[in-house]
């Protein structure tokens, strides 16, 4: 019920401590959000099921 | 007046049985995110705050937060179809409403102890016949499907639902979601059952007999006043200060607008670098988890520091968002490192939004 179209996610770097995925920038049903790393947020979870579903790839950060 | 004498006639007091709804924006007065503009086609997910549309098969609708209502509502939910679809196989259509678990691990679900609730709501649509709905557990496991008739075409009608306590299947009882309540306006046969009036195994939607209103070109639907409480007597429905109810939408999403005024203050900052800008904001309340964030166009804000402007070139949240606050991560030049300032919207479209929906 609640598939979410998800179009694109790329890491988010983090300048002030150097890791590399610190945050996701994923297009979510048509609007850009900035996602944190939190098992509480839907975003997050369904970002992550796609990916363990092999429909969804995080690209590197720039 | 001694204790013995309060009795069940009392239930309309509000100050004595206050916060009985576990249904928060019932009433539909708050929407943050489109206020009264028609969203068609419907979003795939949430709209009136704490309220969401979602759909699969061709017939589409739109949604509103309509400023029609019963006597002692002032708000709906206005549903159209705007392209008819006769539903079939995993076709579904829903209104649906998820309460978070630390609001309903009062009721006991999953075990022998389980409360009775009562749920009720009103009703108005184009089509009349038999609805249906259900309440169930994220993400599935067991299910309840209730049916309502709508007698009158657009007609405000009261509908009251009693539903036993369901004594089995896992609730989640902390921040995750809760039981989720849905409207069916039409479903195909994978998510109907004829199983109504009592929890069922399975992931459903509504019944098998109900009136899909998807199917109708034009069709109207509206709902205001859905209450959710513990017992099985449906009592007036809670009205909440409206400041209340914006706290209660505010754990689960909240956005900083630039429509209330002139230039307004959205968060102080910092030089962390001659290119990089950090700039912290506090909710107005805790969130109910690490909220993603969004936003217009980094154009749409400026920067003033030490004397001047700055437009960013870019912005974003940092990794260091909490349920309580977020830090901006804010790119632009010519800076100093150290200094500090603060952000402001540039224009009427500046927006920054924050999401914990379940």
């Amino acid at each position: 019920m609640d598939e979410v179209n998800i179009t694109s996610a790329q890491w988010i770097a983090d300048p002030i401590s150097g890791q590399t995925q610190a945050a996701i920038r994923a297009t979510i049903a048509g609007v850009q959000w900035d996602v944190p790393i939190s098992e509480g947020n839907r975003h997050y979870a369904e970002i992550m099921r796609q990916v363990q579903a092999g429909t969804l790839t995080i690209a590197d950060a720039e | 007046m001694a204790l013995s004498t309060i009795q069940n006639n009392s239930l309309a007091d509000t100050a004595v049985h206050g916060y009985r709804n576990l249904v928060i924006n019932g009433a539909m007065v708050i929407s943050e995110r489109y206020g009264t503009a028609v969203q068609s086609p419907a979003p795939s997910g949430y709209g009136i705050d704490r309220w969401a549309t979602y759909k699969s098969g061709s017939g589409t609708f739109s949604i509103q937060q309509s400023t029609d209502g019963p006597s002692g509502f002032s708000n709906s939910a206005l549903i159209t179809v705007t392209s008819n679809s006769t539903p079939s196989g995993g076709d579904y259509y829903i209104y649906s409403h998820k309460i978070e678990g630390y609001n309903t691990a009062q009721l006991d679900w999953g075990t022998s102890d389980a409360k009775d609730v009562t749920l009720s709501f009103w009703v108005k649509s184009s089509v009349t016949g038999t609805f249906s709905g259900s309440l169930r557990p994220s993400p599935t496991g067991y299910t309840y499907v209730f049916e309502y008739t709508v007698s009158s075409a657009n007609t405000w009608e009261y509908k009251s639902i009693n539903i036993s306590g369901a004594t089995v299947g896992t609730w989640n009882s902390t921040n995750g979601s809760g039981v989720n309540i849905l409207f069916s306006l039409g479903q195909g046969t994978t998510y109907a059952t004829s199983t109504v009036g009592s929890w069922v195994s399975g992931n459903f939607h509504g019944s098998t007999t109900e009136t899909d209103l998807i199917a109708t070109s034009s069709a109207t639907w509206q709902v205001t006043g859905v209450q959710l409480e513990v017992g099985s007597e449906a009592t007036p429905f809670e009205h909440r200060p409206f400041g209340d109810e914006l706290q209660r939408c505010h754990r689960y999403y909240f956005k900083h607008k630039a429509d209330e005024g002139n230039d307004p203050i959205l968060g102080t900052a910092s030089n962390w670098s001659t290119t990089g800008v950090y700039s912290y904001f506090q909710f107005p309340v805790q969130m109910r988890t690490a909220p993603s964030g969004s936003y217009s166009a980094a154009s749409d804000f400026i920067y003033y520091i030490a004397g001047a402007t700055k437009t960013p070139s870019s912005i974003g949240l940092s990794a260091r968002v909490t349920n309580y606050a977020a830090e901006w991560d804010i790119s632009s030049s010519g800076l100093t490192a150290g200094q500090a300032g603060w952000m402001r919207a540039a224009n009427g479209n500046a927006y920054i939004e924050y999401d914990a929906e379940l």
